[in-house]
C-alpha cells in the first residue's frame, strides 16, 4: 500500500518535475502507515520520569550501539548532569535533571532526543530525501544523498537535528530510533537497557494506553499530559512525569498541529499559479501590444 | 522616416571571427584580458577582498564551516544564506518586475535599462545563489535534486531550487541577444529573440514561486521566528516585497552604471534617464503602501500590540517606520517635485529596509530567546564582500564588451514603440 502510493508520488514528482511540487508526500505516507489497511504500525516510546533514577545506562547504550567516540566524562560521573545539556552530533540522547517541587530531595530525570514525529518537519523540509519517515515510526537519515543544506535543523520545532559542522565531509546526527533493530524484531538499545522501565518500546498505540492508564490509576503522582500524543501533530516519543513538561525541559512552544500542513497551503497553491500566472501574462501582453498597434496606427493618419 | 529598422544581412565574414570553433575561441581568449587602467583603487580593494575571501573558501572547504563561521546547532543558516541568498535573490527581483512593465505591460520607456537589469539579475543568481554552495555541508550533493535519485517534492527548499536553476536559465535566455551580438551571430540572435516573449512569461511565473517560496522556507520555523515576523503570510509578504527591493535596487544600480559607464550610454537613455527612475520609483512606491498595509492587517490580527513595548518591538518599529513609512514619504515627495536626487537617496533607504526584513527573519528575529546568539564571523561578512566584489568583476566585464547599457550598431531594436518620440530623441541627440 505504502510503496504503490509512493511509487505513484515519485512518478508524478518525475513527470510533473518542479510543477507538481505542491504534492505532499511524507503526511500521505503517514497516513498510509497508520491507516487501518497497513500491518505494520508505528511503534513508539514511552518516559516515564518518575520511573528513572538518572543513572545514564541509556546514554551510554546508545553511545555503544552507535559507535560513537566516548565521552570526555565516564557514563557512570553523575557530575555532568548538574548542567543542562543537549543533544550533540556525539551523543544522540542526553539525560538532563530538573528539581522536583513536591519532593525536593528526589529530583526528576528526563531524557532528551529526537521526538520522531508522526509527520515529521524534516522530512518534509528533506529536498532529497535524505531525511525518511519510516512505516515503523523511526525517521532515518540516508546519508549519501544529503547535501548539508540543514533545512531540517531549521524546520524542527525540537531542534532534534545536530550538525558535523567542524567536518569537512558533515552529516546530519540524530536518534534514528534504532530502526536496523526494530525491522529485526528487536528493541531500541536503550529501552533494552533500561533497569527500571523509564523508557518503555511498543506500538505507540499501546504506549498511549499504558500512559493513560498510569496517570488515571495515580493521579496524584503524574501530571495529567501526555506529552507527544498530540505535540507537533503527535510523536512516536512520549513523555509522562510528576510535573508539567515544561519544567521538564519539554517545549511546550510546538503547537498540535503538524508541521508539514504549515507549508502545504503554500505548495498547494504552486499548481495554480504555474496555471493561471502564464495565462494571465500571455493575455496581458497581448492585449497591452494590440493597443500600441491601433496607438500608432492611430498617429500615422 | 529615415530610420533603417531592418535587420543588417548577415555579412559574408562576421567582424569577430566568432563563427568557427577556433575563431570563437580566439575572440572570446582575445576578449578575457582586461581593459582599461588595471591598477585603480577600486581594482586594488576589491582584488584584495577576493583574494582573502577565496583562502578563506578554501579553509572552509579544508577544514568545515566551524572553522570560519559561527555557525552552531541552535543557528543553522547565518548570513550566508539571510543575506547573500535570501536578501541577495530579493534584490534581484528588479529583472522580472523590469521584464512585466517593458515585455508584458508594453511599457518602452524603460527598456534602455532592461538588459542591464536582467544581467545583474542573471550574475546574482549566479553569484550569491552560488555563495550557497559555500553553505552547503556536502556541496558535491547539490545535484541530487536536480538528477532525482530521490526527489523531495514536499519541501519548500526542492521547489525553491528547481526554480533557482529554470529562472537562471530564463535570465540567461532574456541575456543572450547581447551576448549573440557580442559574438556577432545574427542568426543565432534571431531565434533567441524568439524565444524572449516566453522566457519573460516563464520567468515571472518562476519569480513569483520561489520569491514567495524563500518566505515560505520559515513557515516550519514558527516557534523560532519572533511572533512580530513570523506570519502565515510570509509568502506574499516576500513576494511583494521582492518588487521594491528589485524596483530600489535598480534605481541605485543604474545611478553608479551612469556614472562608472558614462561612454557607454546612448544619448537617447540619458535624455529619459531622469522620466524613467521617476517611474520605477512611482512602481516602487505602490508596491511598498501594498506591503505596508499587509504589514498592518498582520499585525492587527496577531494581536501583538503589548509586544510593541519590549526591545524587539522597538527594533519591529524601525524596520517598519525607517524601512516603509519613510521611503513612502520621501518617494511621494520626490515624485511629485519630479527630485531624481531624492529618487535615488530614498530608493538605498528603501534598500537598508529591506535587508533589515529579510535578517531580521533569517538572523536578528531568528531564536530571539536564545541565550548564545549568532553574530556572523568577520571571515563570514568578508566571504560575503568578496562574492559581492566578484559579481560587480563580472557586471563590468560583460558591459563593456557586450551591448548591454548601449545598442549594438548593426542590431538596432526593431521595434520602436513610440517612433515620434524616437525621432524626437535622435535630434536632440544629434543636435549635442
Amino acid at each position: 500500500m505504502t510503496i504503490t502510493r509512493r511509487g505513484f508520488l515519485k512518478f508524478a514528482g518525475l513527470t510533473g518535475g518542479a510543477l507538481l511540487a505542491g504534492t505532499r508526500g511524507p503526511a500521505k505516507a503517514a497516513t498510509a502507515a497508520t491507516g487501518t489497511k497497513s500491518d505494520v504500525e508505528f511503534y513508539g516510546m514511552l518516559i516515564d520520569s518518575t520511573k528513572c533514577i538518572g543513572c545514564r545506562s541509556c546514554e551510554e547504550a546508545c553511545n555503544a550501539k552507535n559507535g560513537l567516540p566516548p565521552p570526555k566524562e565516564s557514563f557512570s560521573n553523575e557530575k555532568v548532569l548538574d548542567e543542562k545539556r543537549d543533544t550533540t552530533p556525539d551523543a544522540f540522547t542526553v539525560l538532563n535533571k530538573y528539581p522536583n517541587e513536591k519532593e525536593p530531595d528526589k529530583p526528576i530525570f528526563v531524557r532528551k532526543e529526537c521526538m520522531h514525529c508522526n509527520q515529521p518537519a524534516c522530512a518534509t523540509a528533506c529536498l532529497v530525501k535524505a531525511l525518511e519517515k519510516t512505516p515503523e515510526g523511526p525517521v532515518i537519515y540516508h546519508k549519501d544523498r544529503c547535501m548539508g543544506c540543514r533545512y531540517c535543523m531549521l524546520s524542527c520545532p525540537f531542534d532534534a537535528p545536530k550538525y558535523q559542522y567542524n567536518s569537512p565531509n558533515p552529516y546530519v546526527k540524530k536518534c534514528l530510533f534504532c530502526h536496523d533493530r526494530i525491522v529485526k524484531g528487536e528493541q531500541p538499545a536503550c529501552s533494552e537497557a533500561c533497569p527500571e522501565g523509564a523508557t518503555l518500546f511498543g506500538k505507540r498505540r499501546d504506549l498511549l494506553e499504558i500512559a493513560r492508564e498510569r496517570i488515571y490509576k495515580e493521579p496524584g503522582k503524574y501530571h495529567p499530559h501526555i506529552y507527544g500524543e498530540h505535540e507537533a501533530g503527535g510523536t512516536e516519543w512520549m513523555f509522562i512525569g510528576s510535573a508539567p513538561p515544561e519544567k521538564l525541559g519539554l517545549r511546550d512552544n510546538v503547537g498540535t498541529s503538524s508541521y508539514p500542513e504549515k507549508t502545504s497551503g503554500f505548495l498547494y497553491a504552486v499548481p495554480h499559479i504555474f496555471i493561471l500566472w502564464p495565462t494571465f501574462l500571455f493575455g496581458l501582453s497581448y492585449l497591452t501590444s494590440q493597443k500600441n498597434d491601433k496607438e500608432s496606427e492611430h498617429g500615422e493618419e | 522616416m529615415e530610420r533603417n529598422n531592418t535587420i543588417p544581412l548577415p555579412q559574408a565574414k562576421s567582424p569577430t571571427g566568432a563563427d568557427t570553433v577556433k575563431g570563437f575561441l580566439r575572440f572570446v581568449l582575445q576578449e578575457l584580458k582586461p581593459k582599461g587602467k588595471i591598477l585603480t583603487p577600486f581594482n586594488v580593494i576589491s582584488g584584495i577582498i577576493i583574494a582573502v575571501g577565496l583562502v578563506i573558501i578554501v579553509i572552509r572547504f579544508a577544514f568545515g564551516l566551524a572553522s570560519v563561521t559561527n555557525l552552531s546547532q541552535d543557528y543553522p543558516w547565518g548570513i550566508w544564506i539571510g543575506f547573500d541568498v535570501v536578501t541577495g535573490v530579493a534584490f534581484a527581483g528588479g529583472a522580472y518586475t523590469l521584464c512585466f512593465v517593458v515585455h508584458i505591460l508594453n511599457f518602452k520607456k524603460y527598456e534602455p535599462i532592461l538588459k542591464a537589469t536582467v544581467l545583474n539579475g542573471f550574475l546574482a543568481y549566479c553569484f550569491y545563489a552560488g555563495a550557497l554552495l559555500l553553505d552547503l555541508g556536502r556541496p558535491w550533493n547539490v545535484i541530487n535534486p536536480i538528477i532525482g535519485n530521490a526527489f523531495g517534492y514536499s519541501s519548500v527548499l526542492f521547489l525553491v531550487a528547481w526554480h533557482f536553476l529554470l529562472y537562471t536559465v530564463c535570465q540567461f535566455v532574456e541575456v543572450f541577444p547581447a551576448i549573440a551580438e557580442w559574438l556577432y551571430w545574427p542568426k543565432i540572435r534571431k531565434y533567441a529573440k524568439l524565444c524572449t516573449t516566453g522566457a519573460v512569461i516563464f520567468g515571472i511565473t518562476l519569480s513569483t514561486l520561489h520569491q514567495s517560496g524563500l518566505g515560505a522556507l520559515f513557515l516550519m520555523a514558527s516557534n523560532k521566528i519572533h511572533p512580530l515576523w513570523y506570519s502565515t503570510n510570509i509568502p506574499i509578504l516576500f513576494f511583494v516585497s521582492s518588487v521594491f527591493a528589485g524596483l530600489s535596487m535598480v534605481i541605485a544600480e543604474s545611478t553608479i552604471s551612469h556614472r562608472v559607464f558614462k561612454d557607454q550610454i546612448d544619448p537617447h537613455h540619458h535624455a529619459s534617464f531622469d522620466d524613467i527612475l521617476i517611474g520605477l520609483a512611482k512602481g516602487a512606491l505602490g508596491a511598498l503602501f501594498a506591503y505596508l498595509f499587509l504589514k498592518v492587517i498582520d499585525f492587527v490580527h496577531g494581536h501583538q500590540w503589548t509586544m510593541l513595548n519590549t526591545p524587539m518591538g522597538y527594533w519591529y518599529l524601525v524596520e517598519i517606520i525607517g524601512g516603509i513609512m519613510i521611503p513612502i514619504v520621501l518617494f511621494t515627495v520626490a515624485i511629485l517635485k519630479h527630485n531624481r536626487k531624492l529618487v535615488q537617496a530614498t530608493a538605498v533607504i528603501t534598500a537598508i529596509g529591506v535587508i533589515l526584513n529579510r535578517l531580521n527573519i533569517s538572523v536578528i528575529g531568528f531564536k530571539w530567546y536564545s541565550a548564545a546568539r549568532y553574530y556572523p564571523s568577520w571571515m563570514e561578512i568578508w566571504v560575503t564582500a568578496a562574492v559581492i566584489c566578484m559579481e560587480i568583476w563580472a557586471f563590468r566585464w560583460i558591459v563593456s564588451r557586450m551591448p548591454i547599457l548601449r545598442e549594438h550598431p548593426e542590431f538596432p531594436e526593431e521595434e520602436t514603440a513610440h517612433p515620434k518620440e524616437a525621432e524626437v530623441v535622435q535630434w536632440k541627440a544629434s543636435a549635442m
